[in-house]
């Protein structure tokens, strides 16, 4: 686009005057595309958003218009009889649980695999590493049955245990990196000093490697709490869906199909929080999740 | 010094290796092995049956419609999130400038690139889930915010039951897949390109090049490592569909099967019809297909490595 605008621009303006009009008319250009699809982003957003204030009639009405009378019954509605509030709930029990045993566990074995040398290093490393080239599809069936035979089909701790150890892969691959980066000399100072293996790894190498467990943390957690096909095959009680879950059965079944603003409701209390989260900590998210993709 | 080493390892190792091999390499495993069976889910007899279930699938006129349809979101997905983005995070890298003849601010990103990057980015935070059922409401035929907006510009000749018309569901569910991606594509690029050294675009200005010489000789050389892994990312995406099919096609996979993709047709012989070794069979064949996938893109589309 800006290329043909300036090969045409050229031929016509005397050279003096060319660079100025082009960059100005170029920019322009581009804040022109940029703005679309930025809108195009939000605009669906806030619609969804304001969509929960007005009454089913306002909603049938026109998609347009702004809500007449703020109602924010919907949004009791959905907490309460639609049970986000409960989905919400189990949600943030089983996400947090499971990141904080993700971390744990991955930022240990990286440690070891990048600090010691041993029999069986590599073929641990990548054994965990391989992982990550199996599509989730594959294990559901197993993965099922293996849970329902420990009895933890519709529990807590299945579905900690699932998502912890699936998302162990690419963080001990990323921390194991991260853990090879710095400098052994700390570790072998904290030794001499007369601190344990032990005492070296949680006083010393765990709080250095914060950037890193910061970035892992976010990059799983939102994974986990976006995490729809695992509790959709692990978890049958309605009591104990999560969030994702929980929405879309909502919309699926049409349990609620009368309610319109109430299943807006729901859809901007799965949304909301996640955005808010994002706009405090978008520098970090940003280049968390994108160093995910650049394993 | 040594004391204690042996069992500091051992005490490392032993919890996450021992829920990764139950909760990872053995369903794997299993499933292998599965795929070979006759299983029924809740029937106990389980016979081993061979490559049966595999040539069932090759006959399974189901299975080669979902495949296909796969492939379709596979090309549309990739090639247009791919474009989008590169054409976007150019834009913001280079946009702010145009023929500026030598001097600092030869080329310049656009004012407010970070507000844009932020903002394109909301999509990629957001559960899959939420993205389904916010555009089911999108498609709605008469509160949508789609046809809404065709017949405020008056093109309401255009108007759609979008997840209804079986020439229509599936391409509405792949431009959600877009919807949901590009941004993240986006940000990756613009930090791909930030990294590239302003000298080469000021030394080519100087040369004479146009914008879309420097695009195609300059930037997409220099990034092509990731977007190499955004052809990857996006095609093992496209195979994996699911959750936008099971939310928000009318069935699910409908209507007359006109969105059914592999993963749910996986899904339900699995857990509707507890056909679990037929299942594991399509789960097979889709490693298979990811696998040769990121063989065939990493195959195609190695370049030399250009250093800067």
């Amino acid at each position: 686009m800006a290329v043909a605008t300036r090969a045409s621009v050229r031929s016509v303006l005397p050279a003096a005057a060319r660079p100025r009009f082009s960059v100005r008319f170029s920019g322009l250009l581009s804040h022109g595309f940029l703005i679309i699809w930025a809108a195009m982003v939000t605009l669906p957003l806030l619609w969804s958003l304001l969509s929960a204030f007005k009454n089913d009639q306002e909603i049938f009405d026109s998609p347009w218009t702004l809500p007449k009378h703020w109602s924010t019954a919907s949004f009791v509605r959905a907490w309460n009889q639609a049970e986000i509030g409960r989905y919400f709930f189990n949600t943030v029990v089983v996400v947090v649980c499971a990141v904080t045993l993700t971390l744990l566990l991955s930022a240990m074995l990286a440690y070891v695999l990048a600090r010691f040398d041993f029999p069986g290093n590599r073929v641990i490393y990548f054994a965990f590493v391989g992982g990550m080239l199996f599509p989730v599809f594959l294990a559901l069936v197993p993965l099922f049955l293996i849970v329902k035979n420990l009895g933890m089909i519709n529990t807590y701790q299945g579905l900690i245990l699932v998502y912890t150890a699936h998302s162990l892969s690419f963080s001990v691959f990323f921390l194991t990196g991260f853990f090879r980066t710095q400098p052994a000399a700390l570790a072998e100072a904290a030794l001499l000093d007369g601190c344990s293996h032990w005492g070296t790894f949680f006083r010393v190498m765990l709080p250095l490697a914060r950037p890193g467990l910061i970035s892992i943390g976010i990059f799983n957690f939102l994974g986990m709490w976006n995490q729809y096909l695992l509790p959709l095959v692990l978890t049958t009680n309605p009591h104990r869906f999560v969030l994702a879950q929980g929405l879309a059965n909502l919309a699926v079944n049409r349990g609620y199909r009368s309610d319109f603003s109430g299943l807006f409701a729901a859809l901007d209390i799965s949304m909301v929080p996640v955005l808010v989260v994002y706009l405090i900590f978008q520098r970090r998210i940003t280049s968390g999740m994108t160093a995910g993709a650049l394993r | 010094m040594r004391y204690g080493r042996r069992s500091f390892i051992l005490s490392f190792i032993t919890a996450p290796i021992a829920l990764y091999i139950v909760f990872v390499i053995s369903p794997y495993v299993q499933a292998f092995y599965m795929a070979l069976t006759d299983w029924q889910g809740y029937s106990p007899s389980m016979n081993f049956v061979g490559a049966a279930n595999f040539t069932r699938l090759s006959h399974d006129s189901m299975f080669w419609l979902a495949l296909r349809h796969n492939l379709y979101l596979v090309i549309a997905i990739t090639a247009t999130v791919v474009a989008l983005a590169l054409f976007f995070a150019s834009m913001m890298n280079f946009g702010g400038s145009g023929a500026g003849h030598g001097g600092r601010s030869a080329i310049r990103g656009v004012r407010g690139s970070r507000f844009y990057q932020i903002v394109y980015f909301f999509p990629s935070v957001l559960s899959v889930t939420v993205v389904a059922v916010m555009w089911q409401f999108i498609y709605d035929p008469k509160n949508g915010l789609l046809n809404g907006f065709l017949s405020a510009i008056g093109l309401d000749s255009l108007q759609e039951v979008w997840l209804g018309d079986h020439n229509t569901a599936l391409w509405a569910i792949a431009v959600v897949a877009i919807w949901g991606s590009v941004g993240f594509y986006v940000v990756l690029f613009t930090a791909s390109m930030g990294s590239i050294p302003h000298e080469l675009y000021e030394a080519a200005l100087l040369d004479g090049a146009t914008r879309l010489q420097t695009f195609w000789r300059l930037t997409v050389p220099l990034i092509w490592d990731s977007i190499q892994v955004a052809i990857i990312y996006l095609i093992i995406g496209a195979l994996d569909t699911f959750a936008l099919v099971q939310v928000m096609s009318i069935g699910p996979g409908g209507p007359d099967n006109s969105t059914q993709v592999i993963a749910l047709y996986l899904f339900n012989n699995a857990f509707s019809y507890s056909k679990f070794g037929y299942a594991s069979a399509i789960g097979v064949t889709m490693f298979v297909m990811t696998l040769l996938c990121t063989v065939v893109a990493l195959r195609f589309s190695r370049r030399d490595r250009v250093e800067y």
